[in-house]
């Protein structure tokens, strides 16, 4: 420790004697590049913390006031306490079971279709661009459309249910077991143009000529898609399966457009942002809406966290 | 153990023809290599045998069976692709293994058969390691495995060596020669390499635009080559190929005018009459229409030239050197091989260039076709 | 070994195909009967919406109801309104991203990934989680009923940022270096050579825009709720649909106005509104 070896000394002065450039043209020149990263960046920060990130955290404080239901007088701090009432309410509790049950109801539908017509739609076939163009054509349209469209397909005068032999009394936008199933329809049918694009993506990222070794492998057909397609578009499958999930929850134009709180199955089809948006401007008790809303910030937070487990564990296909 | 036919095997894809009425068996337990520049048709000759395409029309057979009808999974030949096409989900074990499974071999029957077979390729370590965890000769050996683990009437190898770094490609080489040697399984070899068709095929088939431009084994391909195609294409360089302005009947034996000079074309016009034809036609074109072809080992330079030429570059490659030269058309080039010990001419320089006698090829102009000279 | 049955060489493909094919047609009529549906009842009279079987072709087309839904409902007002909202959108997400993302790949300053981490965590909130507080922001900036309201929380994207980000990445640093040699400053390197060979994350970008902005409709009603001045076709198509059935053609008909721009996007730009949606998912 006492002495220091000669050729390392030497080696620091040299260093030293070669230290490159001008060291302030190099430090202003580096400044005034930090200085331009910050001000592009600055537009999209400055609409992420007015938008985004103040309103998001503003949640967990709102949940701690009580907000009176007429305007103008002042909230107060009722801590966890109305946390626990809203996640008890039976009214919360009944949103979050349908919420569920439309979950289960359209992300395996949604995807399996999705998942069939793209494998039908995959070989290269004449006119397959125009089946490509009609599987994905329902991703243009909103939910506003896609809420008109259906709204006077199960309408009970002029919608063609009756006429089918379906017409369920009350009708079925208006029943209380039916109407759940309705939205799911809408929401589906929304979602089959997205499920087909991402299936079909998947699928061309198979390499052709590992599905053509299992077939001179002496695979069947049935074969060929449970062992190698199947294993292989898992990924796909589960970012679908996320990202169905996500579109599930966040479900709300066609609860609005066609439900409303005066309908008698309305209780059953309160999904969660309805029930968010019914709170801060029905009730205008922004505190109970915002513990919803951390509700579904956390059953989303969840859903891509185990999508993230899932792809740290993924196996990295392709040689 | 069967062997592989086509008959009249035609293929179009959006009405570009891949294949153009191929006729060609390979024969019981031979190694045929279909050799061709890419877009040849090699490829989609290789998928009809699989039953990955179907023939527009015509028939291919293995053994005595017509296959046309038959699903790829009812033929019994297995593929070995550029690629590899490992399952990527798939251990080593369960690559090899696949094949048998799909056949319903029993659990007991699998497993000695994946052993003993990657035993053979050194494999006999990686068993349960991933494909993304081998090395690309690893990945290929595997390849090879799950082909030779059912014993299949025939392998289809669609250029698997290309891949490989050369001096990996050159080992495996060896090491695929040899096991088919083994295993006596008939095997089409798909490559763009000519080398690796001379050294690994006992015929080669040469395709060029989806027709089949000759058959034969290797030397007499080389030798031999039955068009202007074949000669340019097989050989490295290849044969050199001058235009044929005039041919001349003249003692000893005819002669031909190439840009800067003759090269003596072998046989007098009585013993090769189809020279005598080929002058004829000669005489009556305003264009060159005849071609004669010179292998590059088979010119020399000298005082006693036939040839003058200029001399463009000089590659040397250690063993011999290429010297590069153009005729006095300006146009026409002409590589000489030699070796590494002669008198190396410099960049610029005016040469005479000789022709070995007997060594010269005629073909047409227009077809390429082969019409005498050399035999 | 499978006995041999001669057959026509392409009875097997082609049986096949035709299978293919069925399947294929028929799960298009299912995609697509609500949409024919809803441009056939369009253009009927509103005595035949009842009819039963229903007509399957407008003997006589009513474009009528077309006319009347662009001038009675608004509609007009309501597209042009959208495209400008949706217009605003898109070029404000363009351009905050094509700035942030060359920040992100091109320069260094302090902090740099701590921010890039932040512009991604964007995606782990939905919009919904932050709706309490946007309303009351909205309501002291006092743009309810603007267009300031109903874009402005839109102009940024950490999507967009992100897809961006990685299309700058792709470029060589070869690149940036000859144009720094050619005297080329941040600015015209951004303009001349990073944005023309982000072509097509931009182009990816604009179109995913495109259609979430114009098929917005939580915050749209939320800021229009109550006036006319600045609202949206598609809270536009929800008051068509409260109206009565004597008018439910024209609520279609203002349905498939609403629809059309959208299906040409569709058709033109399949292949950048594919390569966004799939942005994150293959590859």
């Amino acid at each position: 420790m006492t002495t220091v070896s000669p050729p390392t000394g030497t080696a620091v002065t040299r260093g030293r004697a070669q230290a490159p450039g001008p060291p302030r043209r190099a430090r202003r020149r580096r400044v005034r590049e930090a200085a331009l990263g910050y001000l592009l960046v600055l537009p999209a920060l400055g609409v992420f913390g007015i938008f985004v990130f103040y309103p998001f955290a503003a949640n967990f404080r709102l949940a701690l006031y009580r907000t009176p239901p007429y305007p103008g007088l002042p909230s107060h701090y009722v801590g966890l306490q109305q946390v626990g009432q809203v996640l008890s309410s039976s009214s919360f509790l009944q949103s979050l079971g349908s919420t569920a049950l439309f979950v289960v109801m359209v992300v395996p539908t949604g995807l399996i279709l999705g998942l069939l017509l793209a494998v039908a739609a995959y070989r290269r076939l004449r006119a397959m661009a125009v089946y490509r163009i009609i599987f994905s054509s329902t991703v243009v349209t909103s939910v506003a459309v896609s809420a008109l469209i259906f709204g006077t397909l199960m309408d009970p005068v002029v919608g063609l249910l009756p006429w089918l032999g379906l017409n369920p009394s009350p009708p079925i936008l208006e029943n209380t077991t039916w109407a759940l199933p309705a939205i799911a329809v809408m929401a589906v049918w929304q979602f089959l143009g997205l499920s087909f694009i991402l299936m079909s993506a998947g699928l061309s990222a198979i390499p052709d000529d590992v599905l053509e070794a299992a077939r001179v492998d002496g695979a069947t057909d049935r074969t060929v898609f449970w062992r190698i397609t199947v294993p292989l578009l898992s990924p796909t499958i589960f970012f679908g399966v996320v990202v169905a999930t996500i579109y599930a929850f966040q479900t709300f134009g066609q609860v609005d457009i066609l439900i409303g709180p005066t309908n008698a199955a309305f209780e059953h089809v309160n999904l969660l942002v309805y029930n968010i948006l019914n709170t801060i401007e029905v009730n205008k008790t922004s505190g109970q809406a915002a513990v919803l809303s951390i509700v579904l910030f956390v059953l989303t937070l969840g859903v891509t966290l185990l999508q993230l487990r899932f792809l740290e564990r993924r196996v990295h296909y392709g040689n | 153990m069967a062997q592989v036919v086509f008959r009249e095997a035609t293929k179009t894809f959006d009405g570009v023809t891949a294949l153009d009425h191929l006729d060609l068996e390979a024969r019981d337990g031979e190694l045929l290599v279909l050799l061709g520049p890419s877009g040849c048709g090699k490829t989609t000759a290789l998928r009809l045998v699989a039953g990955l395409e179907e023939p527009d029309s015509g028939e291919v057979l293995i053994g005595e069976q017509v296959v046309n009808d038959v699903e790829p999974k009812d033929r019994d030949v297995a593929m070995v692709f550029q690629s590899y096409a490992l399952y990527p989900h798939l251990s080593v074990r369960r690559n090899v293994e696949f094949p048998l499974r799909q056949r319903g071999v029993d659990p007991a029957e699998r497993r000695r058969r994946v052993a003993e077979v990657t035993e053979s390729l050194g494999l006999g370590d990686y068993l349960d390691r991933k494909p993304r965890q081998l090395s690309g000769g690893q990945r290929q050996r595997v390849a090879l495995a799950r082909a030779i683990v059912r014993s299949p009437r025939a392998f289809l190898m669609d250029e698997p060596l290309s891949n490989l770094d050369a001096a990996l490609r050159l080992q495996t080489r060896a090491d695929i020669v040899a096991l088919q040697q083994r295993l006596g399984t008939t095997t089409l070899y798909v490559t763009h390499d000519q080398v690796e068709a001379m050294t690994m095929g006992h015929r080669i088939a040469v395709m060029d635009r989806g027709a089949l431009q000759q058959v034969d084994g290797p030397q007499a391909i080389y030798d031999h080559p039955a068009n202007a195609f074949v000669a340019r294409f097989v050989g490295n360089p290849g044969m050199n190929l001058l235009p044929l302005l005039a041919v001349h009947e003249g003692p000893p034996a005819a002669y031909g005018d190439v840009p800067g000079g003759t090269v003596p074309l072998g046989a007098p016009f009585v013993t090769d009459p189809a020279l005598a034809r080929a002058a004829a036609v000669v005489q009556g074109a305003s264009s060159p229409s005849l071609l004669a072809g010179i292998r590059p080992e088979h010119l020399r330079l000298g005082e006693d030239g036939t040839i003058d030429a200029t001399v463009l570059i000089v590659e040397v490659l250690g063993a011999e050197v290429h010297v590069l030269c153009t005729l006095l058309d300006g146009t026409s080039k002409i590589v000489v091989r030699q070796e590494a010990a002669a008198r190396r001419p410099g960049a610029g320089e005016g040469v005479r260039l000789v022709a070995s006698p007997g060594t010269v090829h005629v073909f047409t102009g227009v077809s390429g076709a082969r019409v005498g000279g050399s035999s | 070994m499978p006995s041999h049955r001669r057959r026509h060489p392409h009875f097997r493909r082609r049986s096949r195909h035709v299978v293919r094919y069925v399947l294929l047609t028929l799960g298009a009529l299912v995609v697509l009967a609500p949409i024919y549906l809803t441009v056939v009842n369009s253009l009927l009279p509103v005595s035949a919406l009842a009819q039963r079987p229903p007509p399957l072709v407008p003997t006589s087309p009513q474009w009528g109801d077309y006319a009347t839904a662009w001038s009675q409902g608004d509609l007009g007002v309501y597209l042009r309104n959208s495209a400008i909202q949706t217009g605003v959108i898109v070029a404000g997400q363009l351009t905050t991203s094509i700035l942030a993302a060359y920040a992100f790949a091109f320069l260094r300053f302090p902090l740099r990934r701590v921010l890039f981490v932040v512009f991604l965590a964007t995606l782990m909130i939905p919009f919904e989680v932050t709706l309490v507080t946007n309303t009351t922001t909205i309501s002291d900036f006092g743009w309810y009923n603007t267009f300031q309201g109903l874009t402005v929380p839109f102009l940024a994207t950490g999507f967009g940022t992100f897809l961006v980000r990685q299309a700058f990445l792709q470029i060589p640093r070869d690149l940036r270096e000859a144009a720094t040699l050619d005297g080329y400053g941040h600015l015209r390197f951004l303009l001349r050579v990073a944005v023309p060979l982000a072509r097509p994350a931009l182009g990816a970008l604009g179109v995913f825009s495109f259609l979430a902005a114009w098929n917005q409709y939580l915050w749209p009603l939320v800021v229009t709720g109550n006036g006319n001045g600045v609202r949206t076709v598609q809270i536009g198509l929800k008051l068509l649909q409260g109206t009565q059935v004597s008018h439910l053609n024209v609520a279609l008909a203002g349905t498939v106005i609403a629809v059309v721009p959208l299906l040409v996007l569709l058709v033109g730009f399949q292949k950048h509104l594919v390569r966004s949606l799939t942005g994150g998912a293959v590859k």
